[in-house]
């Protein structure tokens, strides 16, 4: 736990008079204040080519009248640089005449333990794995070129005073390990890439050598993708991969559903409420209480406890994921869904970690039932444009079906699809709901934050895939 | 107001004595200070103000070939003192490696010439919403835009580099951005387009009823998209896109990727890459420039570089440990490139969009789907379909795929060119491409 004022001219009971003055006339605003350390330690080319430690102290005081947010942030927790940005906020809402919303709900679950993972491991020790991912690697494969392995830790301590001095604080770990291995044969290059990661320790997935676990799987990928042929182009039948593949429900339909953009009628989905959006079979939820996992929050960037989110129930639209801003303006309650990068950042509603459950088919039979199509296991990343409504998403291990078999490997392609009507393609929910491995980042508006996806195998009966094979 | 000189200096030499003292062999250290105002409006309404003061700072230590770093937001000398003893702590516990150095003595910049980077003009935030009024008035002019939104910034920035060898200098920037975001909607379609103006000094920035207009009129043409069949056929992508372009090129000769043997131009220095008419440079003087800089990360004076000689490779980008690595002189691109760009063409816009006689105009691409270890690339796409040099009607979901060591001798480029960005292109058209539809 931090103590922000411990080393400040400004004492705790001052900072709670500026924010009560500051937020008098206001519907909504607070204190947020931030202390994170990360490390990056990074292997490249044989050698350690990163070790680098990073502390960033700050906080940002938000102000919110109507629909309109003043924001201002400073990496100085003092007297003069809080009143300073008290007076912005306040010259901004000048004219404001709310009355301010105390409500906040509370709760007693935490979901991952207080404890700092960049000291529960030594430097040495983490040197030490990644030489051996290194020399594991070079020596299972006399293709292999090039090897980047790197941990990345984080512990990031947040508090939040709202008008009144209500106090919220929350302590969060983070960490990722990630290995990148390119093979050469025959003067073609390839590349794959495996990571894993959550709020625990290194060692919890780690220990037992399961590093050796994720170099296996980089290396099966790369190895995959050096015998693959170019990829077909055109509208096709495509099935999913259980897991990481569910970037698809993230891009075509996660940030289509987010508060913001609906309560401004900028999304693809903002008048689809209560209607069928995708097949029968097919429930999405957004999930911030999984234990350990990379999207899970104890509470939001705003102070409310996260929650399980029903977005779409057997096809049909039942809720949007919501800060308190949106959820206001909407006459709804936040879902726990109000998250920043860091405080130099405003709040928005973003995505934890978005599901699609499990239906009762098999991978089996739906790859059985194409004709021709591929069969998309790993994704590199994806992008959507919410008012148009059209994603894409990145394979990065994809193979081809014919005649209801699995074929060749494809080279890596674009899939694109439109967000609103791709769920009601989806023909086949598979019985194999899995999470993905932790390692994923959304980035909206400039800020990135950490989610995850889960998805069983899925079947959608036309999307077009961006190869160069006509 | 963004900090001066003076403390930013004083900041540094602090850190290096510091480091001496705990047994850092080199050092080096950068003190940044960036103070940001931002006013955003939404439908003609205020919707956000966003001010945000900076203040950064990043030690690398170095004992002989070890090396290892930190970064910190708190500049009070209790927490530096921690967190200095913790960089030299780790250096000594990081293993050896024989390409770490600061960059040679000789190749530092000298004295710093004045790239006009630096207006001093401050625009109150009441200036900065009339300013986005006119705009949005510009913008919502057609009733089918059903919404803007908008944004205009004002940053000004400071900072110091400073390393053991005796380097320290520095300088303020500033910079002035307005944006304008708009959606449009009819009975088949909603879509969103943008326009965007930044530049050094305030008074040179676009005019905001231009601005406004060219959001919602770019927005308008996108109504009622639709999407065409699977085949081969020219593309033509608008400058905003053919920057992107040169940002991959540049990414696959950054001297990291070479060095690692990550990129699909490894050892084609002296060799044809592009067409014959194909020049591009790197220059870091021009003054006013968004990229314009004296010196790079590390402190190496930049010169004008002519990456490509009608087609041919010249240089890589070159930092001190890949070129150390690679046996090469760094050229002062550690950070990357400054303002770089296609040299023009020597046809008009409206030639290069009656070469064929249909092509598929590009205004976005999106996902990430560029590869600089195998060159493959595929993006989903939106845009036009031009037919005898007309624009006919809009496309979208559509995706297009190409390898850049095809797609790079195929590049013709119109006489368009201009400094919008730090990274600019003509209008650029090039063949054989698949685009995948329908």
């Amino acid at each position: 736990m931090s103590n922000f004022f411990e080393k400040s001219d400004l004492s705790r009971n001052e900072a709670e008079n500026i924010i009560s003055d500051t937020l008098q006339k206001c519907d909504d605003g607070e204190l947020y204040l931030e202390n994170s350390k990360s490390e990056t330690i990074l292997l490249d080319d044989n050698k350690i080519k990163n070790s680098s430690y990073n502390s960033d102290l700050g906080f940002g005081f938000r102000a919110i009248s109507g629909e309109v947010v003043a924001y201002s942030h400073s990496n100085e927790i003092s007297k003069d640089s809080l009143k300073q940005s008290s007076e912005n906020l306040k010259s901004t809402l000048k004219s404001a005449k709310g009355s301010y919303n105390h409500e906040i709900p509370k709760s007693n679950k935490k979901y991952y333990d207080n404890i700092n993972p960049i000291e529960q491991k030594s430097l040495n020790k983490k040197i030490d794995i990644l030489n051996d991912v290194n020399n594991y690697l070079r020596s299972k494969d006399g293709n292999v070129k090039q090897v980047t392995a790197n941990f990345l830790g984080e512990q990031k301590s947040i508090e939040i005073i709202r008008s009144g001095g209500e106090t919220l604080s929350d302590v969060r770990p983070l960490i990722r390990f990630n290995v990148s291995v390119m093979l050469e044969k025959d003067g073609r290059k390839e590349t794959g890439v495996y990571g894993v990661g959550g709020r625990q320790s290194y060692d919890s997935y780690l220990k037992d050598d399961n590093w050796k676990r994720v170099c296996d799987e980089a290396l099966r990928i790369a190895k995959v993708n050096l015998e693959s042929k170019p990829a077909p182009a055109g509208e096709m039948k495509v099935v999913l991969g259980p897991g990481w593949p569910a970037i698809l429900i993230h891009e075509a339909v996660g940030h289509g559903l987010e508060g913001d953009f609906n309560r401004k009628k900028t999304s693809a989905f903002h008048n689809l409420m209560g209607q069928r959006v995708a097949s029968e079979g097919v429930t999405i939820v957004d999930d911030g209480t999984i234990d350990n996992r990379r999207g899970s929050l104890t509470i939001d960037d705003e102070g409310t406890p996260t929650e399980k989110t029903v977005l779409i129930e057997n096809g049909i639209l039942k809720n949007f994921m919501q800060d308190r801003l949106n959820a206001r303006l909407m006459n709804t309650r936040s879902t726990g869904s109000g998250r920043r990068e860091n405080y130099r950042h405003i709040v928005l509603p973003r995505m934890r970690n978005t599901m699609m459950l499990s239906g009762k088919q098999t991978q089996d039979e739906m790859i059985r039932s194409v004709d021709k199509g591929i069969f998309a296991v790993s994704f590199g990343g994806g992008q959507v444009d919410i008012t148009s409504g059209k994603f894409v998403f990145n394979c990065t291990e994809a193979y081809e079906i014919i005649d209801g078999k699995i074929g060749s490997p494809i080279k890596g392609a674009t899939l694109i699809g439109d967000g609103p009507s791709i769920l009601k393609e989806v023909s086949m929910v598979g019985n194999d709901m899995m999470m993905d491995p932790g390692i994923g980042t959304c980035g909206k508006a400039g800020q990135g934050v950490p989610v995850g996806v889960a998805q069983p195998s899925i079947l959608i009966d036309k999307m077009t895939v961006g190869g160069t094979k006509l | 107001m963004v900090k001066e000189q003076e403390f930013l200096e004083k900041k540094a030499s602090y850190c290096l004595d510091l480091a001496k003292k705990l047994g850092a062999t080199d050092s080096s250290v950068v003190v940044k200070n960036s103070v940001s105002e931002t006013v955003n409006f939404r439908n003609k309404k205020l919707d956000e103000s966003n001010r945000s003061d900076d203040l950064g700072i990043s030690i690398t230590t170095y004992i002989g070939k070890k090396k290892s770093s930190i970064s910190s937001s708190n500049l009070l000398n209790d927490n530096l003192n921690i967190l200095i003893e913790k960089c030299v702590e780790t250096t000594k516990n990081t293993p050896e490696d024989e390409f770490n150095s600061l960059p040679d003595k000789d190749l530092l910049a000298k004295k710093a010439k004045d790239l006009d980077l630096y207006d001093n003009t401050h625009i109150e935030n009441d200036q900065k919403i009339s300013y986005l009024k006119k705009l949005e008035d510009a913008a919502s002019h057609d009733k089918k835009i059903v919404n803007t939104e908008s944004s205009f910034t004002q940053n000004k920035s400071n900072f110091v580099l400073a390393n053991t060898e005796g380097f320290c200098d520095g300088y303020k920037t500033s910079s002035f951005t307005a944006s304008s975001v708009t959606v449009a909607k009819d009975e088949k379609s909603m879509e969103r387009d943008y326009e965007y103006s930044s530049k050094c000094f305030l008074k040179d920035l676009d005019d905001a009823d231009e601005l406004g207009k060219i959001a919602a009129d770019q927005t308008i043409r996108k109504l009622s998209p639709q999407k065409i069949g699977s085949e081969k056929i020219a593309i033509i992508f608008d400058k905003r896109i053919a920057k992107g372009i040169l940002r991959t090129f540049a990414s696959a000769i950054s001297s990291s990727a070479i060095s690692r043997g990550t990129s699909f131009l490894k050892d084609k220095i002296n060799q044809k890459i592009f067409s014959d008419k194909i020049n591009v440079f790197d220059k870091p003087d021009i003054l006013k420039g968004l990229g314009s800089r004296n010196f790079d990360s590390e402190g190496v004076k930049t010169d004008k570089l002519k990456l490509v000689d009608q087609g041919i490779l010249k240089h890589y980008l070159i930092d001190t440990y890949n070129g150390n690595k690679l046996n090469l002189k760094s050229n002062g691109r550690c950070g990357g490139t400054s303002n770089l760009y296609f040299e023009n063409g020597n046809i008009s816009f409206k030639d290069l969009l009656n070469s064929n006689l249909k092509s598929l105009y590009i205004t976005e691409t999106i996902g990430h789907g560029s590869n600089i270890v195998t060159g493959d690339y595929s993006v989903g796409a939106t845009g036009f379909l031009i037919e005898n040099g007309e624009f006919k009607y809009p496309i979208n979901e559509i995706t297009i795929a190409g390898n850049f060591k095809d797609m790079f001798q195929n590049i013709t480029l119109a006489n368009d060119l201009e400094f919008k960005y730090a990274t600019n292109s003509p209008t650029m058209l090039m063949e054989g491409m698949v685009v995948a539809g329908k």
